[in-house]
């Protein structure tokens, strides 16, 4: 309770006359005084802090796991319950420990696996992020095993011009492109076979690539490019540990 | 009404109208410009400012006597720091969605200078009712202008008011209102209103003074 | 609006018939064939939206004017040419209540705030379109081909959106006249996606068929010639303009034929040719000294060929006139001329008394101005 007090003590050690006091006479308060109150109003607003912290705590930590629950269930809308993992990047998976902000390992993507009601392995959801025209697009996307194709795609945050770039959440020829866009590995299960790319408007002629929203290309592009980097990282490792995820242990 | 409520009335009013901390002194515009974009941000960064505005003004109220002036400001900023803490805690358990719309202005109302302003000038020399009365007519005051704000750009930038469309669906977004330089144009827009409304007072006045 | 009894001014007294108002109406002929020719390319949208604009410019200056704060008359032409110059920047099928709105910020916002013709820092007509560019921009970057069939008896449909509400489509109307929605791309907005270079005549004229580019620069140039040859415009600041757009694109275009297009359709595509012949030469937004001209016309060049090439935007020439004007009171003080007998600057011979303003001579300093509610400070 006493760290808060400890700066402001240094700041007024360093300055034990204030220019301010230049009327006369002129009044100096003893350090001790200075010290005396401000621990007292240091400790008055620790308590206040801590009340604060703990009657919250529970409200946001569930707040936060809804927000996610509810992004990923946008993306696979069978899923009933989530649980968050990790893919390593030595290759195979581990289920986190300790949600909310504590630090993943560095190389380690983290993923969602969605459970429908029955406990069965109803998709794969993943973040993925790249530049866009304002700022970076974060996007959320759902990726289905049996189908090997990613099945849904879901905004996380974005800074794109309203009325252009924004269209990718509301365009549905875009949003089609996400019914079933390919991500088979290649035979080595160590890239895609195709990667996913944002073709322009109206030239889409394969199932991994996607039509761009004309008049919106950079942000189309980047929500391509989100994607692609986010597998090509992801798969090759989660791929061959599909089994370990089959059902809700 | 006798001379107390009188007066009480009119510390409350100062803030609200006489020296609104938007329209007349045109403080804390770094909020008011950057999270107008619609009514509910506006009214939630509002309500969040005028919390914190109350309760370090009472506080401050509370301990005038015993604070050296040398360590005033370092204390006034602790007491305001720690209320901004509460109200960063209560916004992410109320709703994330609007914590991520608010961004770093919740915890930036530390720096706002409605508040230390406020602090220093009156609330260090007065009781604490009346120093919280007079918080409370600030704090209303930037409500109102920050919803003026909202209000209008939410409008204009989104055709909806709390989120209920106004116009229909073929409703076609300005959409500079909703950008940067949409707060700069709304707010000078209700400066040039209040400064009308204001000038042209002042001139029915000379002519009633001529005229008697 | 009461004139003033005496008029006080500072020297040169020229006498001659040159006045504002003289020189804003000839400058509004010399756009009537401009005019003339955009409407017989786009037919009665461009008409509508040329005169809707402009009304609203005309409508908006006078109830400035009638407040009493504001330099200048409603018979000074200046609103008239701020609406036509304005509508010219806009697409054919720009909304036309979109267009009101253009309109009145050209002049609220760009003029009348300032306090009318003569003060303001910006360019009025580009003020307003820069305003609905940042509003509307997906009806900003609309453009329909010229030379429709039925152009003369038929509004292409986003002309006549409802106000508050957002155009109809113009992509299903073209696919009935047989033409695809690429069709309506500007050949700037069409090299800067597709990497299509038009070529020249087409360019010039848009004649040869179904292209979306504005008014056509040929004519631009014939009436900017107009205008300068009867002294009405200073000659430098096109050729500046033009000139240094031209350098830097031939510059690139040596450096990398294949990633930059040649110089003669970075002139001749966009609004380049209007904006440097009638917005970058309005006389109260670039700098009066010759040299300042030279230096601000070669600023707005660059600029243009820099925003068109590195930026998000298929167009820069608004934003690079905008710019310089910002800029052109500074251009103005580093390029002053020198006094007769002073020298360079810098070198001021011995001696000399140097420069001695009115308030060091204790002189008396005449009132300017003589506005009946000027603002009190």
């Amino acid at each position: 309770m006493t760290k808060p007090a400890n700066p402001p003590v240094v700041v007024s050690g360093c300055h034990p006359a204030p220019a301010g006091s230049a009327s006369p006479p002129p009044q100096v308060t003893p350090t001790t005084a200075m010290i005396r109150t401000m621990g007292l109003v240091s400790a008055i607003c620790g308590l206040i802090i801590v009340g604060a912290y703990q009657s919250t705590y529970d409200a946001v930590a569930a707040n936060k796991r809804i927000a996610t629950e509810r992004a990923v269930f946008k993306v696979i809308p069978a899923a009933k319950s989530i649980v968050e993992y990790l893919a390593l990047p030595a290759g195979g998976i581990e289920p986190r420990v300790g949600a909310g902000d504590t630090p993943i390992a560095p190389g380690a993507v983290k993923f969602f696996a969605a459970y429908d009601e029955r406990g069965q392995l109803a998709g794969i959801a993943a973040e993925g992020a790249a530049k866009g025209y304002a700022d970076t697009v974060r996007i959320m996307f759902g990726y289905s095993p049996s189908c090997q194709c990613v099945v849904g795609i879901g905004v996380v945050a974005m800074r794109e011009t309203p009325g252009i770039g924004d269209k990718i959440i509301t365009d549905k020829d875009f949003l089609a492109n996400f019914k079933a866009l390919d991500a088979k590995l290649s035979a080595d299960l160590a890239t895609l076979a195709n990667e996913v790319k944002t073709v322009k408007h109206g030239t889409k002629a394969n199932p991994w690539q996607i039509d761009a929203i004309a008049g919106a290309t950079i942000t189309s592009r980047a929500v391509g490019k989100a994607i692609n980097d986010s597998a090509q990282a992801l798969l090759p490792r989660l791929v061959p540990n599909l089994d370990k995820l089959a059902s809700k242990s | 009404m006798n001379p107390a409520t009188t007066k009480t009335w009119d510390e409350f009013m100062e803030g609200v109208w006489r020296q609104n901390p938007v329209f007349v002194m045109v403080l804390g515009m770094c909020p008011t410009l950057a999270v107008t974009v619609s009514a509910v941000n506006a009214l939630s960064m509002g309500l969040a400012t005028l919390f914190v505005l109350v309760c370090s003004c009472g506080l401050v109220s509370m301990m005038r006597k015993i604070v050296p002036k040398e360590v005033r400001i370092a204390i006034y900023i602790v007491i305001i720091a720690t209320f901004v803490t509460v109200v960063d805690y209560a916004i992410q358990a109320i709703s994330l969605a609007l914590y991520d719309a608010l961004g770093a202005f919740i915890q930036l109302i530390v720096v706002n200078c409605i508040i230390l302003g406020r602090a220093e000038a009156h609330a260090a020399k007065n009781p604490p009712l009346p120093a919280m009365v007079n918080a409370t007519g600030m704090g209303i005051g930037f409500v109102i202008g920050l919803f003026a704000l909202g209000a209008v750009r939410e409008i204009l930038g989104a055709g909806s008011l709390f989120g209920v469309s106004l116009f229909g669906p073929d409703f076609q977004p300005w959409v500079i209102m909703v950008l940067p330089p949409g707060g700069f144009f709304v707010l000078g827009g209700w400066l040039l209103l209040f400064s009308w409304i204001e000038r042209r007072k002042q001139r029915r006045l000379t002519e009633a003074t001529q005229n008697a | 609006m009461t004139q003033p009894l005496i008029e006080i001014r500072s020297a040169p007294h020229v006498k001659g018939p040159r006045s504002v108002e003289m020189i804003m109406r000839h400058v509004v002929w010399s756009l009537l064939p401009i005019c003339a020719f955009y409407i017989f390319q786009y037919g009665i949208s461009a008409l509508a939206s040329i005169v809707v604009v402009t009304a609203t410019c005309l409508l908006a200056e006078r109830a400035f004017v009638r407040t009493g704060t504001q330099a200048g008359r409603l018979a000074d032409f200046s609103a008239v040419i701020t609406g036509v110059l304005l509508a010219l920047t806009l697409p054919p099928g720009f909304p036309l209540w979109m267009g009101a709105v253009a309109g009145l910020v050209a002049i609220a916002l760009g003029k009348a705030l300032f306090g009318g013709i003569g003060f303001n820092v910006f360019n009025p007509a580009l003020v307003g379109r820069a305003f609905v560019q940042a509003a509307f921009p997906t009806s900003i970057a609309t453009y329909t081909p010229s030379f429709l069939a039925g152009r003369f008896t038929e509004f292409i449909p986003s002309s006549l959106a409802l106000p508050l509400m957002t155009p109809a489509g113009t992509a299903d109307w073209l696919q009935s006249k047989n033409l695809d929605a690429l069709a309506g791309a500007t050949p700037l907005a069409k090299w800067k996606f597709d990497g299509v270079v038009a070529n020249a005549i087409e360019l010039l004229t848009s004649l040869s068929g179904h292209i979306a580019v504005g008014p056509a620069p040929a004519l631009i140039l014939l009436c900017g010639v107009y205008l300068a040859v009867r002294r009405f415009m200073d000659w430098r600041i096109p050729i500046a303009v033009l000139g240094s757009a031209a350098l830097t694109a031939w510059l690139l275009y040596a450096f990398d034929a294949a990633r930059y297009p040649n110089p003669f359709f970075m002139l001749f595509s966009g609004g380049l040719i209007l904006g440097a012949v009638y917005m970058a030469t309005d006389m109260v937004t670039s700098p009066v000294t010759p040299r300042g001209m030279w230096v601000y016309g070669a600023l707005i060049g660059l600029l243009t060929v820099v925003i068109r090439y590195y930026s998000g935007l298929p167009e820069g020439v608004m934003y690079a006139i905008l710019i310089a004007n910002a800029a052109s009171p500074l251009i103005e003080k580093i390029t002053q001329p020198v006094t007769f007998g002073r020298g360079a600057p810098g070198r001021s011979r011995e001696g000399s008394p140097g420069y001695v303003s009115r308030t060091d001579a204790n002189a008396a300093i005449p009132k300017k101005r003589f506005l009946r509610n000027k603002p009190k400070k």
